[in-house]
């Protein structure tokens, strides 16, 4: 009964992050694409690295409190509303799609861009939090 | 407003996906982290998939909504580029570079190839006569 209870809570957690994240990238990755244009998947490059940036600083907080992985702030903000508000399937789509649209260096610059600019922003936010 | 409740209800389900595939698959020590590769690579599948069969030459007519709700909501809520950035920087930090490498390569190797086959396997259906 208290597995079943936890397990409930957990996932009403998880959706009430996700209820926040997944509609925050949808307006965010709208208006950056209606300002500078969607020939570039801006929009989502800015959701992924803005989101990892959040992670690099709850991931800190999680590292000196020692949180476990189903801590309810972890649930919360890491697995429902940073985990919904990031996304691989749409830069694995765009990608594809720079790609079948014959802009093989916009594809690679997606990719490397966009590994490069998440990580560094999650080391920053890493940082950052212990400043 | 029915657009952002669409988005939320799959972002919600995705979410849910993500972390119950977590909970399923536990990270091993020492080892790749297993749940999000696998949500990650299935969530591009899908997507790649889902987009081909309704986009402009599918053969499945959907509604905006309807697409934006398994597009945008579910695969995006169900992948996530937060949770492979920071598991990346916790391998960084144990000073575990290899293993850094490995997880990234085989992670954006496999997530292109998902959504590209998930593309390839919709463009099939699509030419198919009948059904």
């Amino acid at each position: 009964m208290g597995d079943l209870l936890h397990l409930l809570i957990g996932a009403a957690l998880v959706s009430v992050g996700a209820a926040v994240g997944t509609p925050l990238r949808f307006l965010v990755a709208n208006v950056v694409s209606q300002r500078v244009g969607e020939t570039f998947p801006w929009g989502t490059l800015v959701v992924n690295v803005s989101g990892c940036f959040v992670m690099g600083l709850i991931g800190a907080y999680a590292t000196r409190h020692a949180l476990p992985g189903n801590a309810e702030i972890w649930l919360l903000v890491a697995t429902g509303f940073l985990g919904s508000y990031t996304t691989v399937s749409s830069f694995a789509l765009q990608t594809l799609a720079l790609a079948r649209g014959g802009e093989n260096r916009g594809a690679l610059g997606y990719i490397a861009l966009s590994v490069a600019l998440c990580l560094g922003a999650v080391a920053l936010g890493f940082a950052g939090a212990g400043l | 407003m029915r657009l952002y409740s669409a988005i939320v209800a799959g972002g919600i389900v995705g979410s849910l996906m993500r972390w119950l595939v977590a909970l399923v698959l536990p990270a091993a020590s020492g080892g790749l982290p297993w749940a999000t590769l696998f949500a990650n690579v299935t969530g591009c599948l899908l997507i790649g998939f889902y987009a081909g069969l309704t986009g402009p030459d599918g053969r499945l007519f959907v509604d905006p909504r309807t697409r934006q709700f398994a597009m945008t909501g579910i695969c995006g809520g169900y992948t996530t580029f937060s949770g492979f950035s920071l598991e990346m920087l916790r391998f960084v930090q144990a000073g575990d570079v290899r293993q850094a490498l490995i997880y990234l390569g085989v992670s954006v190797a496999a997530w292109l190839a998902a959504v590209w086959l998930g593309d390839i396997a919709a463009r099939r259906l699509n030419n198919r006569a009948g059904l």
